[in-house]
């Protein structure tokens, strides 16, 4: 095995076009464990770690130009305000050591269905920038996960950075795991207010091959919300439409029977996991707003 | 932590400082906590190799070749062996030599040793390892009782010459004992109320966080020394030697650095393999396993299907007790004979009841082997025993704790066996202490702020719940468990203690070949030899087998034995020193002749306090040793028929309160406290004592809700070894465990001590389950208890 260590991107951008098999490694955290249970042995490994800029974010436009490498533990210190959902997804990372080395690029460049950060990513609304010695392009996350633990990369590009919308509303993000720490997910939901459009986006990981959003429902909320005038008057969500949103999200599920859960329970969890972040989010955004009675 | 002492004169506190009653800290406990200590996978050698084990991918199959030119090709690769290659014996095992050094043409169990690699680098002999061609001939595999003793079953050990052949009803049944007292049938009859349940445990990891790991060095004179984090190492020295062809004295060992064991460390693993590679190539060879290794590289603590029936009267007694308990013992036998031993004569649990019909067996089936952890069958009983004692009291209408004061057995009381327990059985003082405690808050997760503390909620830091879906239950459970070894084992230890004076100041030396597992000993040992010597410093030499055996760090036994052991042999240091002292002072004041002599403070004084001479002036250069073995006193065999008999020296009981929080929608669980009480005899180092009742408490937890190796029932295969997917508490997980202790001296024990390291690991899991019940009203046969158990899907 190689270990290719470029000094600034270009290099990596080269390096990677001349080794397209080259697999890059940033924190660690995953492609050691694969590497140390001899789950794959890459020709080259492309170390990423002297590039300081994948360390880096922006935070001035309407998106937060996350540089690949920031770990989530800045993630959690520093963007809770912007990227509250993505914040919350950090803190259930594996250790504080986890999360001292991980990054969503990493977990981006896994594209493993039970990675913590993609239903966050899902529902903020997030683009990979993917970079090569050809050129930058922007991926839509939700055509980035192509299948399992495959993604919409190129053989030659690396990921850069990742624009996430900040948020405009409220965030939720919540993951099933069989124990209260340093676990992975069984499965998990993520959910996000967007009052500006009217919208709500979702993220489901873990219950189907890929990250997925659970289109339906979030196009049953956001019209049941709208018809109710919910938005505006910022009365609660009623009981039914929070039910058939959670039935809508567990019926975006594909799971299966593993030894982490089985594919019942899976739809289960995330149809409780729909209905619950549903009614946090909104309960904050009705703070945000004035107190309506129950919309019709 | 609460102590509530005996009034009994028999327990006795140390004058010196650092005796037997302080909590000294432990002298390796700095060094752990800072990365410092050197275990065994530290060790290395100049030019040594490292040795890899091929293992088998299936769990039953018949191996028609086995090449492996390609491997010993390979660059930088020393050796590999196979069945073929060893020297002498090729079979081993605890008590029964039923386990293949290196597969012998037939595996087993997923996961068993098939060939060996020694290499200049770990890679090079994992991937040499690789290029070993084994050709398998997959076979049938058994997994349960049904499967193993079906007509027409593959039976997976054919011709058995072992003790137990002769009346086991099926040769895929290891052990088989029954324990029938009074008559159940007729006391069944006369019953009131009767409960019936089905219980099932699954595979439990012992999980010590460091994983297998020994150097053996080739010496000059063709044997060999070996460098070995174990729990026993005369025990690994009797296996060892015959597989190697060397006498014992050939074959010396040293402990290193051990990583926990909890049983797990009980049977060989990569002993003998190191120790034959070293030999074959005349090169040092360590061996270390990885995590997922590891999980193959031990046995576990047995899964368990048990059947209950017990039956009581209106007025709450118990009347009978019928169980039937099937131990899946794996593929070897390993401890699964005194695994049934204790599972059949504690079935029952603490309680007075005459009228008994008891049955236990371990299976052989392919399946991982199963033999010693923490509990030791007493665990699996527990947790049935305990479901079927809340079962009872919800059918009389009584508060489950009240029932079992009724039935508690104390001092007194008749065992199933037939056995009289003849020291303290506090069982109804102690479910009284966990029921006094002050009960947690309810809703602790509620902030000042507003937004929960999620920490403190079932999900934790995963942000499931903030206070939805969640109900609190409690519950309570109580157990029995025997200390030391049982059933006639000559169970004894060796301890040498030398008193001399290093400049000028006495020291202690204590040698046994206790192995410090983490439990504590080297601490205690220490303190008892301040205590019985006088004197404040004291070393403990490196356990080795320059020394004789001290047992094995297994059954609650080494305070009690090897402690016992150092006791005794300081005694006897402490009579030659005074003779030393009459001898040479004698004549100068009468008091040496007429007085109570003691050792204090470096001085020999009499019992008014009278100092008559320093220890330095009686040693006077000299140094006084002593060796001895020391026995607890002895117990007999099971009747194979009724299974009476004075099978265990000394019982150990300990009662737990959970309170949890229960997410009832995502079916998680928080447990937000587990209380436990439990009679110690006498704590000679409170601090390890706490130390040990939050370990086997927070061990037990994890077997109630998380911990279970899952075994493919298809092919027997392991389906989750790693720390992925095998979960073990964190932090988190773990709550607050207030505890109570009582110190009810045993008359028969060293400074009325009980062995403590495992009854705590009996009641955590049913205590918890019971509390999960309460709040969810759920049956829950099983543990651990699964998300999916809760939630119905």
């Amino acid at each position: 095995m190689d270990f290719l260590r470029p000094a600034d991107w270009e290099e990596a951008l080269a390096a990677k076009a001349e080794h397209p098999s080259a697999v890059p490694i940033a924190g660690g955290t995953d492609v050691m464990v694969e590497i140390n249970f001899d789950h794959r042995r890459p020709e080259h490994l492309l170390d990423l770690s002297r590039i300081g800029e994948l360390h880096e974010w922006d935070a001035d436009g309407p998106d937060v130009r996350l540089g690949a490498a920031v770990p989530y533990a800045r993630i959690i210190d520093h963007l809770h305000t912007e990227l509250p959902g993505l914040a919350l997804a950090a803190h259930t990372v594996g250790s504080p050591q986890i999360r001292n080395r991980g990054s969503v690029g990493g977990n981006l460049g896994a594209a493993s269905p039970a990675g913590d950060s993609h239903p966050a990513l899902l529902a903020a609304g997030a683009e990979v920038e993917a970079q090569s010695v050809r050129g930058t392009r922007l991926i839509p996350v939700e055509e980035f996960y192509t299948g399992v633990k495959r993604n919409a990369l190129a053989p030659d590009e690396l990921i850069r950075a990742v624009h996430i919308r900040k948020a405009t509303g409220p965030q939720q993000f919540s993951k099933v795991g069989t124990r209260n720490a340093m676990v992975i997910a069984v499965c998990a939901f993520g959910i996000a207010l967007h009052p500006e459009s009217r919208t709500v986006r979702t993220g489901i990981g873990s219950a189907a091959p890929t990250p997925v959003r659970a289109g339906v429902a979030e196009e049953f909320l956001a019209a049941a919300l709208a018809e109710a005038g919910c938005w505006d008057s910022g009365a609660p969500v009623p009981p039914s439409v929070a039910r058939e949103f959670a039935e809508l999200a567990s019926g975006a599920c594909n799971p299966i029977d593993d030894v982490r859960g089985s594919a019942a329970y899976r739809r289960r969890a995330v149809a409780v996991m729909a209905r619950r972040t549903l009614g946090w989010v909104w309960e904050e955004y009705r703070g945000t707003q004035g107190r309506g009675t129950l919309c019709a | 932590m609460r102590i509530t002492r005996t009034p009994a004169g028999l327990t006795q506190g140390s004058r010196t400082k650092g005796g037997i009653g302080e909590s000294t800290l432990r002298p390796d406990g700095t060094l752990k906590v800072t990365g410092e200590f050197a275990y065994a996978s530290d060790l290395w050698h100049e030019d040594m190799l490292w040795g890899f084990t091929l293992r088998s991918p299936h769990a039953h199959a018949r191996i028609r070749s086995v090449d492996v030119s390609q491997a010993l090709a390979t660059p930088g690769v020393h050796a590999v062996m196979t069945h073929d290659d060893l020297p002498a014996a090729t079979r081993y095992g605890l008590e029964i030599q039923d386990t293949p050094v290196l597969a012998d043409g037939v595996v087993r169990h997923h996961g068993e040793p098939v060939a060996l690699v020694a290499a200049d680098h770990p890679e090079t002999a994992r991937r040499a390892a690789a290029k070993i061609l084994v050709d398998y001939e997959q076979l049938p595999v058994v997994t349960d009782e049904e499967s193993a003793t079906a007509p027409g079953a593959p039976v997976l050990h054919p011709g058995r010459s072992d003790h137990h052949a002769g009346h086991v009803p099926h040769p895929n049944i290891v052990h088989r004992q029954p324990i029938v007292r009074g008559d159940a049938a007729a006391a069944k009859a006369r019953t009131d109320v009767i409960v019936t349940g089905e219980y099932e445990m699954g595979m439990q990891d012992q999980a010590f966080l460091g994983p297998e790991s020994g150097l053996a060095v080739p010496a000059d004179d063709g044997g060999v020394d070996l460098y070995i984090a174990t729990q026993w190492l005369h025990a690994d020295l009797r296996q060892i030697a015959p597989v190697l062809g060397l006498p014992e004295e050939k074959v010396r060992m040293t402990l290193s650095g051990v990583g926990g064991a909890f049983g797990g460390r009980e049977d060989l693993s990569m002993q003998a393999h190191a120790c034959l590679l070293a030999l074959h190539t005349g090169k040092p060879v360590k061996i270390v396993y990885n995590r997922f290794e590891s999980f193959f590289g031990h046995v576990h603590r047995h899964p368990a299907k048990l059947r209950y029936e017990h039956g009581a009267t209106r007025d709450g007694k118990l009347s009978y007790v019928k169980a039937r308990i099937v131990l899946d013992g794996g593929a070897y036998a390993s401890s699964s004979p005194a695994v049934v031993g204790n599972a059949a004569s504690l079935s029952v649990g603490p309680y007075v009841v005459d009228d008994v019909d008891i049955e236990a067996v371990a299976l052989y089936t392919n399946n991982p082997p199963c033999g010693a952890m923490r509990g030791f069958g007493a665990v699996q009983a527990c947790f049935a025993y305990e479901a079927q004692m809340d079962k009872l009291a919800a059918e009389l209408d009584l508060d489950p704790v009240e029932f079992r004061r009724r039935n508690a057995m104390s001092q007194g009381a008749v065992m199933p066996t037939g056995q009289v327990v003849d020291s303290p059985a506090p069982v109804a003082e102690l479910l009284r202490c966990v029921k006094a405690m002050p009960l947690p808050p309810e809703r602790q997760w509620e902030t000042a702020g507003g937004s929960p503390d999620v920490r403190a909620l079932p999900g934790g830091l995963s942000n499931t719940t903030h206070g939805e879906g969640v109900v609190r239950g409690v519950g309570y459970a109580v157990g029995i468990k025997n200390v030391g070894f049982s059933e006639g084992f000559d169970d004894y230890s060796t301890a040498r203690v030398r008193l001399e004076t290093v400049a000028g100041e006495p020291v202690a030396t204590v040698h046994t070949a206790m192995a410090e597992v983490g439990q504590g000993g080297v601490t205690v040992h220490a303190q008892i030899a301040r205590t019985e010597l006088g004197v404040a410093r004291v070393t403990i030499q490196p356990a080795d087998t320059r020394v004789g055996s001290a047992g094995s760090t297994s059954a609650s036994r080494q305070t009690y034995v090897t402690g016992g052991a150092v006791k005794h042999a300081c005694e006897a240091v402490r009579e030659k020193v005074f003779g030393l002292g009459r001898e040479r002072f004698g004549s100068h004041h009468p008091a040496w002749a007429t007085a109570e002599l003691l050792l204090e403070g470096g001085k020999v004084t009499t019992d008014g306090g009278e100092v008559l001479a320093s220890l330095a002036d009686v040693l006077d250069g000299e140094s006084v040793e002593a060796e001895l073995e020391w026995r607890h006193r002895p117990t007999e065999p099971f009747d194979l028929r009724t299974g009476q008999g004075f099978g265990h020296v000394q019982y150990s009981f300990a009662a737990h309160r959970a309170v949890v929080e229960v997410d009832t929608e995502l079916g998680l669980v928080k447990v937000v406290e587990l209380a436990c009480a439990q009679d110690v005899g006498k704590a000679l180092n409170p601090l390890s004592v706490t130390g040990q009742i939050q370990g086997g408490t927070t061990q037990g937890l994890g077997l109630a809700v998380m911990e279970e190796i899952v075994v493919d029932p298809a092919t027997a295969k392991v389906r989750n070894p790693s720390f992925t997917d095998y979960l073990i508490p964190t932090i988190l997980d773990t709550p607050a465990i207030p505890v109570d202790i009582l110190e009810l001296a045993d008359e028969h024990a060293p400074y009325g001590l009980r062995g403590i390291g495992e009854a705590p690991t009996l009641s955590s899991t049913p205590a918890v389950v019971a509390a999960i019940r309460q709040a969810t009203g759920l049956p829950l046969r099983r543990v651990p208890v699964r998300p999916e158990h809760l939630t119905g899907t």
